[in-house]
């Protein structure tokens, strides 16, 4: 993927939101992030894709929580104190949604460098590389930037897994 | 856009105004003699003109001045209302209506166009049968006498641009005038607010006046004002209450005792709207929807606690609550008497250019649905009414030949029922032809050939998409594109769709609607660790699933109500859950659209719910089980059923279930 997908700000730099899945770090541009909550009641979304499964009450509307873990092939984890929601506001489809994130614990508000940035290898990596904008990295280790358009419109252009059969 | 903004208001009044002169130009149309349209019609089109020109639409004026002139001379008896007039004026109404929108391209050719047809219709008229002047209806005026007036004027006449003087100038120069000043209405200093009108006046009017010429006086004012008009007596010296300032209010002239008994004009002041965006609504709707949450909430801590102050505030917030959202749901609703009046020229026109004569009658319009609803019915209602008008109803030979009156008659009736409204079209047509529905669907590989259908199955299939069996596309009726369109948006309203048609005898189709989207009356179910709401229209009732039925019931899930097979659904499974069944699981029974019973098992009845719909996100729209959500009183969210939807799902799970052996 080329690097155009990032909006590089003119020094080159990017505000973001890093946060942990697993043992992976990714970054949220800063400028969607709306607010990072506690862990709210879930409410699970029967026959909704994986990746959106359930939904939460954010101040009296209803917004669906995404678990990225489900795009980038990880286990389903157990929550832990650590457990945050970030909520972001993106465009689907031309209107502003916003949705919950899950992220296992929630870092800093950092700015990435253009510098150190890196298109998605084609080879050395487990996860779609449409999924990926970039790569950036970082002494402590490698941040990922997703493609949350990319992830979600795959939830929205079919490919759903139809409701689950009857089990015995 | 602001509502501040000056122009934008006058648009919003304009197309108001445009509105109803269309509307009393369609009643004169049947009606040519009525000189209460035609004067209704005239100061329509007299307000445009002078508002048009204030808010800089100098196009709008001139074109307006014309055909204003035009009524101003039926209206002095100078030419008789025709039906061509009538046409000619409704052309010009659609014209008018392009010169208001900025962004529509202007090109005079169209106007100019309907003012030389306009000329022609005046000249041929001006000369002749003019002489059949509107019937007076006024009691016969007694000659040399005179007419004794009282009035008030609104009280913001004034603000709104009204000289009482030019109005007492013109009464003057009918006859000779006497005109004194009534201060009866006059408030306290300290509420007097200068820019109201709080005088009356009180006019005796001598000579041989006509009835008509005061009330043309006040044209422009008579919907608001209060008048008293009596003829006066033989002998009108008798009236000392002349003065030119009458005293006091406590003071009762003779003529004011006389007044109950007089023929009063006047009308009730008229009550007082307020214009508000609608998105201004529903933002007051969202809150008081999250008000009747919180309330909710605190409820729920209040009972659990010994405080009985608090316990007593908790009450009184939740029955202001209530009041709140209840008078929250009327202000959102609306008669239907705004959509159904879109149709009278829809009908009108669709006469035209079929060439039939078509008679629309409709009934029920002061039922009042949601706002939103009504705008969302119009598009399929068109649509409807145009199939009704080209292929349901015949020409006049046709009919004429099957014994029918010549004109066709369109009904539209919107009743309340519960917590729905129905609203039907009818027309007296030929009815659907059922075996070119067959065959059509037979073609499209719908059916089976042969397959064994019952009438409201079959005229179900028109709904299907591309479903169209008119043997010749019009540029009226949809080409088959359309049907599909309007049953998906009536069930998007959550309303259903019924048609009964008997051939020769014509077609009902009934929307049968829900009164609002904005709440739903829902039972609450759970379902392992889910709570979902159910529409409560759609329960019949609730039993207990006995656990040797449960058990029986391994290999067909029906159980027997009443001597009738009812099959079921467990909701546990489809939404696989994965917990263990409660030990005593309930079913409940509703009954869908097309009059079915199907159980859903559930494994806990919590009780009815009125709740706030609110919508799911955009990410959820292929979860088809599910047309909503709502906030429970905890905070958390329960989904809600679209019970359809459902036992569709339901039905194809058990058949790949089958097909699996």
């Amino acid at each position: 993927m080329t690097d155009s997908l990032i909006p590089w700000d003119a020094e080159g730099n990017l505000d973001v939101l890093t946060f942990d899945l697993e043992s992976e770090t990714f970054a949220l541009e800063a400028a969607q992030v709306q607010e990072i909550l506690d862990l709210l009641p879930e409410t699970g979304v029967p026959g909704a894709h994986p990746l959106v499964g359930s939904v939460v009450n954010f101040r009296g509307k209803i917004i669906p929580l995404a678990d990225l873990r489900m795009a980038f092939g990880m286990q389903a984890a157990e929550t832990t104190l650590e457990s945050r929601i970030v909520v972001i506001e993106m465009a689907v489809e031309g209107e502003p949604i916003q949705m919950g994130i899950r992220a296992d614990s929630v870092h800093e508000v950092a700015a990435l460098n253009r510098g150190a940035s890196e298109a998605a290898p084609a080879v050395g990596m487990r996860w779609r590389r449409d999924y990926v904008r970039g790569l950036v990295r970082r002494p402590e280790g490698v941040i990922v930037l997703p493609d949350l358009n990319a992830i979600f419109s795959s939830v929205l252009g079919g490919g759903v897994p139809s409701m689950p059969s009857i089990t015995h | 856009m602001s509502s501040n903004d000056p122009v934008a208001a006058f648009l919003v009044e304009a197309g108001d105004l445009l509105d109803q002169v269309e509307q009393d130009l369609l009643d004169l149309g049947h009606n040519l003699q009525d000189s209460d349209l035609i004067n209704a019609v005239f100061r329509g089109l007299h307000t445009l003109k002078g508002s048009g020109a204030m808010f800089g639409f100098e196009a709008l004026a001139a074109f307006t001045h014309h055909c204003e002139s035009a009524f101003d001379r039926v209206r002095k008896g100078k030419a008789a209302a025709t039906a061509e007039l009538v046409e000619a004026i409704l052309a010009a109404k659609d014209h008018m209506a392009v010169l208001l929108d900025p962004a529509a391209p202007k090109g005079d050719a169209a106007g100019e166009a309907i003012l030389d047809r306009l000329r022609a219709i005046m000249d041929d008229e001006g000369a002749g049968p003019a002489a059949a002047a509107p019937v007076v209806e006024a009691p016969a005026k007694p000659a040399g006498t005179g007419w004794h007036l009282r009035f008030y004027l609104p009280g913001e006449a004034m603000v709104n641009g009204l000289n009482p003087l030019g109005l007492i100038d013109e009464l003057r120069e009918l006859g000779e005038a006497r005109v004194a000043v009534l201060r009866d209405r006059l408030p306290p200093l300290d509420q007097f607010d200068p820019t109201q009108c709080y005088f009356g006046w009180d006019v005796t009017l001598r000579g041989d006046i006509d009835r008509d010429a005061i009330d043309d006086v006040f044209m422009f004012v008579i919907d608001d004002m209060e008048l008293a008009l009596e003829p006066l007596a033989a002998e009108p010296e008798e009236a000392p209450a002349q003065i030119v300032v009458e005293a006091a209010p406590v003071v009762a002239s003779p003529a004011q005792a006389a007044s109950p008994s007089a023929p009063a004009v006047a009308k009730d002041r008229p009550t007082e709207n307020v214009r508000v965006p609608a998105e201004r609504l529903d933002e007051l709707m969202d809150r008081v929807g999250e008000l009747v949450i919180a309330q909710s909430r605190l409820s729920q801590i209040a009972q659990g606690s010994a405080h009985a102050a608090l316990r007593s505030v908790s009450e009184d917030i939740e029955r202001l609550s209530s009041e709140l959202r209840d008078t929250m749901m009327v202000l959102r609703m609306v008669p239907v008497s705004t959509l159904f009046g879109r149709f009278r020229r829809l009908v009108h026109d669709l006469a035209h250019e079929t060439g039939k004569t078509i008679e629309l009658i409709t009934e029920g319009e002061s039922t009042e649905l949601d706002k939103t609803v009504i705008e969302r019915l119009a598009d399929p209602m068109i649509h409807l009414i145009r199939n009704s008008c080209d292929h349901g109803l015949e020409t006049a030979d046709d009919r004429l030949a099957a014994g029918k009156l010549a004109a066709g008659i369109l009904r539209l009736r919107a009743q309340q029922s519960g917590g729905e409204v129905i609203i039907s079209i009818q027309d007296d047509g030929k009815g659907l032809d059922r075996d070119r529905i067959r065959a059509k669907a037979e073609g499209n590989g719908l059916i089976q050939p042969g397959q064994v259908l019952s009438d409201p199955e079959l005229y179900q299939l028109i709904f299907q998409p591309g479903f169209s069996t008119a043997a010749q596309v019009t540029n009226l009726s949809g080409r088959g594109v359309g049907m599909d369109v309007v049953k998906r948006t009536i069930e998007s309203l959550r309303g259903t769709i019924d048609i009964a048609s008997k051939p020769g005898e014509g077609s009902t189709i009934s929307l049968r609607i829900p009164l609002t989207l904005a709440i739903i009356e829902g039972l609450l179910v759970r379902v392992g660790e889910g709570h979902y709401v159910i529409p409560l229209a759609a329960v019949e009732e609730c039993l207990e699933l006995s656990l040797e039925e449960d058990l029986r019931s391994r290999g067909r899930s029906f159980i027997t109500l009443r001597d009738r097979l009812v099959p079921f659904l467990r909701l546990r499974e489809m939404f696989a859950t994965g917990t263990k069944p409660d030990v005593f699981q309930k079913i409940v029974v509703i009954s869908t659209g097309s009059g079915e019973r199907v159980g859903l098992v559930v494994d806990q009845i919590v009780g009815s719910y009125q709740t706030v719909i609110k919508s799911m996100s955009t990410l959820h729209r292929d979860v088809s089980t599910f047309s909503g959500a709502t906030i429970l009183g905890d905070g958390s969210v329960a989904l809600i059923l679209d019970i359809a939807q459902l036992i569709t799902i339901g039905q194809q799970q058990e058949e790949r279930l089958r097909a699996a052996g």
